[in-house]
């Protein structure tokens, strides 16, 4: 026992305070959020416990899932989930494949794509909320009068003021800042690749299509995986991006993040807490099988 | 990739020092507050809590601290002002604050039904005895103090009158169009068939912003469809949400949103009103508070722009008032009485509506010290009959308010038809 004590009392001494400060700021708080979600605090009142409130297990979520408005929600947040994901694994690739060839200045070039992701959501939210005006004809500005001015009229549309696919025009802006990081990420990994493979292929022959299609893209693979990974849970969690360029009450911009804050704001603390959870059970559904995933590799090793 | 060792040990240490620093601070937590039941002459402060940060809202509240500081010398003002998001950033903070149990001594609320939470929540006193002791219950106009009693009791002390039902016009722009800038309209009609002509002639007919915005319109254009007494219907009860007077009403809105600019959604009202100063729309619906925008403007009343009250809602004073409280539990409750003593005091009133451009609570302040607008206002607010406007949180709690929201911006992107709309909005208040 003692010995034992020896070997693990030092380490777990050391990471305690950091395994309980998680437990009980992430998971306490997760517990009790879980907990608000199962009750039917809807008032302020309740909240404060002026007026009773009981436990109502999974009522809140049943009847959460049930209204329309936020299946809205819950679509809106699938399509802006894979338009920002296909749109920044397409650009953050493309252009890291164009880096990844010899080019002059390629340092200028990375810096111009990586820059956007400097500047914060609220920031560009701002400034792209004037390009995607939804004005059209004589009235136009933004894109539309761009458009306008190249001949492209018909290109003209509503933006992110269309009821049904609306939300994709935000996952534009999204795109713009996120493409940078995406194709630092893919650079990082052409780059990782062993010179030595390369120059195998090529006396083996290969075109520089070859090369890259049968020997450097199939090694990109983790690369991809955790860009996917990054992408998409910053994109679930999309609040601030939607906040700065549309309104919480906005109808063709919900996203359940927004739900949350616009039920907080009415002191209906169960709802909000059950669309926190469900955010995190989605998130989840993403996360845990790629660290799953990730322990299956290592130990592969 | 192999985990390394050292980070895992710096992140722990790091961890570790702060559990320190938050037990630490959490072991030495000093109480600022004063003995309870303080004399009133001994110096104390008081925390006022408001979103009136930048603009008319800031200078209105800096000339009430000036007459704050001579009126009562020994209480220090301590600006809680949250700025951001129309003051929605502030009840974000303020709603954390009251469930933390960590009130500022006075925080600003709608009067109205807005403060249903609070009372319900038991978060804020009935300051009705001092409504007594400072006079107030016939400083205010009676309709008034009815509306800001629940059950006997009376919760905030109002500091300004606003008027919701005010359309904006640009009578350059109606001449233009071949109207006559001066016609009266007598009914939403009557509007609607200028409206074509103004359309017509390539200008927006009205212009309109985000959905709290469209909100405005529609209770305007609910009270003017629906008559005083219907409307009033709507907050308690008596009149069907259901009913086909309501559907009558919500046609109209349907056919005023049908005039509206289609970037509405994505601006704020300053962008709508700034329309109208521009020449690109002829009408606008906004509160009073737009005056401020025309005027910083250098826009002059009566040439540059012109206003009345929306079409069918003549007589009719549509209010909102922004009014302080007496939190449970405020620290300094000594330095709150003596706030709201100034807030209610036909000295308070007179320096902050200047400033801010509103109207005081009060029936005695002497019009002639007032713009010419707010002399109307005035003289309105005393004679026309008083209802509670929707969307600024005098008719409904703030839950009914934002379903009302949701279904408005649902129904005007086109993500609902008029019988959808209407059977939401008698959900919402159902």
């Amino acid at each position: 026992m003692p010995r034992q004590l020896r070997r693990w009392g030092p380490p777990l001494l050391l990471i305690s305070p950091s395994i309980i400060l998680m437990a009980v700021f992430v998971y306490g708080l997760l517990a009790a959020n879980a907990q608000t979600s199962m009750t039917d605090i809807h008032t302020a009142a309740q909240a404060t416990g002026r007026a009773p409130s009981s436990f109502v297990w999974f009522d809140n979520y049943v009847a959460l899932l049930g209204t329309e408005a936020f299946q809205h929600s819950l679509k809106n947040l699938l399509l802006y989930t894979v338009v920002f994901l296909a749109g920044t694994m397409f650009f953050g690739f493309l252009w890291a494949w164009l880096l990844d060839r010899p080019v002059r200045f390629e340092g200028v070039f990375r810096s111009i794509y990586l820059f956007p992701m400097a500047v914060s959501f609220v920031a560009s939210g701002v400034v792209w909320r004037w390009l995607l005006n939804s004005n059209q004809g004589e009235q136009a500005s933004g894109l539309n009068r761009l458009f306008q001015i190249v001949g492209l009229d018909f290109l003209q549309n509503n933006w992110w003021n269309n009821v049904d696919v609306g939300i994709a025009a935000i996952a534009i802006p999204a795109i713009w800042q996120l493409s940078g990081y995406v194709m630092a990420l893919f650079l990082a990994g052409f780059r990782g690749i062993p010179e030595e493979h390369r120059e195998a292929a090529r006396v083996d022959g290969a075109t520089e299509w070859q090369l890259y299609r049968h020997v450097l893209f199939p090694q990109l693979g983790p690369v991809a995986l955790s860009a996917v990974i990054i992408v998409g849970h910053m994109s679930l969690k999309a609040f601030d991006l939607i906040m700065a360029i549309s309104k919480p009450a906005n109808y063709q911009t919900k996203v359940p993040a927004i739900d949350m804050y616009v039920f907080k704001s009415s002191f209906d603390y169960a709802n909000s807490a059950a669309v926190g959870s469900i955010l995190l059970v989605i998130v989840a559904a993403l996360i845990i099988p790629y660290l799953i995933h990730i322990t299956r590799t290592e130990k592969s090793k | 990739m192999r985990i390394r060792r050292t980070p895992a040990l710096v992140t722990g240490l790091v961890a570790a020092s702060l559990a320190l620093a938050a037990c630490s601070n959490g072991g030495s937590t000093t109480d600022p507050s004063s003995p309870a039941g303080g004399d009133a002459a001994e110096q104390t402060e008081v925390e006022v809590f408001t979103w009136w940060a930048s603009g008319s809202e800031k200078l209105g509240l800096d000339a009430l601290v000036s007459v704050f500081d001579t009126q009562h010398p020994n209480v220090e003002f301590i600006n809680g002002a949250v700025a951001g998001g129309a003051g929605s950033a502030a009840k974000d903070l303020l709603q954390s604050r009251l469930q933390a149990n960590d009130p500022p001594d006075t925080f600003q609320a709608h009067a109205g039904a807005e403060l249903t939470d609070y009372i319900n929540a038991g978060q804020i006193e009935d300051i009705a005895n001092l409504f007594d002791e400072f006079g107030l219950r016939n400083a205010f106009p009676a309709d008034l103090v009815d509306r800001l009693t629940v059950d006997g009791k009376i919760y905030s002390v109002p500091s300004n009158i606003h008027r919701a039902n005010v359309v904006w016009a640009n009578p350059t722009v109606i001449t233009e169009a071949g109207l006559d800038p001066e016609a009266t309209y007598a009914s939403l009609d009557e509007w609607f068939t200028a409206f074509d002509t103004i359309q017509a002639a390539g200008f927006t007919p009205l212009s309109v912003a985000t959905t709290w915005t469209q909100v405005h319109l529609l209770e305007t254009v609910l009270l003017a469809e629906l008559g005083v007494s219907t409307y009033n219907g709507l907050w308690d009860g008596t009149t069907d949400w259901a009913g086909a007077e309501v559907t009558g009403a919500l046609e109209a809105f349907e056919k005023a949103m049908s005039y509206t600019n289609t970037d509405r959604d994505g601006l704020d009202w300053p962008d709508a009103t700034q329309q109208v100063m521009d020449g690109q729309a002829a009408f606008n619906v906004m509160g009073d508070w737009a005056v401020a925008a025309f005027e910083e403007a250098g826009k002059a009343a009566g040439t540059d722009f012109t206003y009345f009250p929306v079409p069918g809602t003549d007589g009719v004073f549509d209010f909102l008032a922004d009014s302080f409280t007496l939190p449970v539990g405020a620290p300094h409750p000594d330095g709150a009485k003596a706030w709201l003593e100034t807030v209610g005091s036909l000295e308070g009133q007179v320096a902050f509506n200047k400033a801010k451009g509103s109207i005081p609570a009060r029936t005695d302040a002497d019009p002639a010290e007032f713009s010419e607008y707010q002399q109307t206002a005035i003289e309105s607010f005393g004679s026309d009959q008083i209802v509670s406007s929707l969307a600024h949180g005098a008719a409904t709690p703030i839950a009914a308010l934002n379903a009302i929201s949701d279904a408005t911006s649902k129904f005007t992107t086109g993500g609902s038809d008029l019988a959808t709309f209407q059977s939401e909005l008698a959900a919402a208040m159902g």
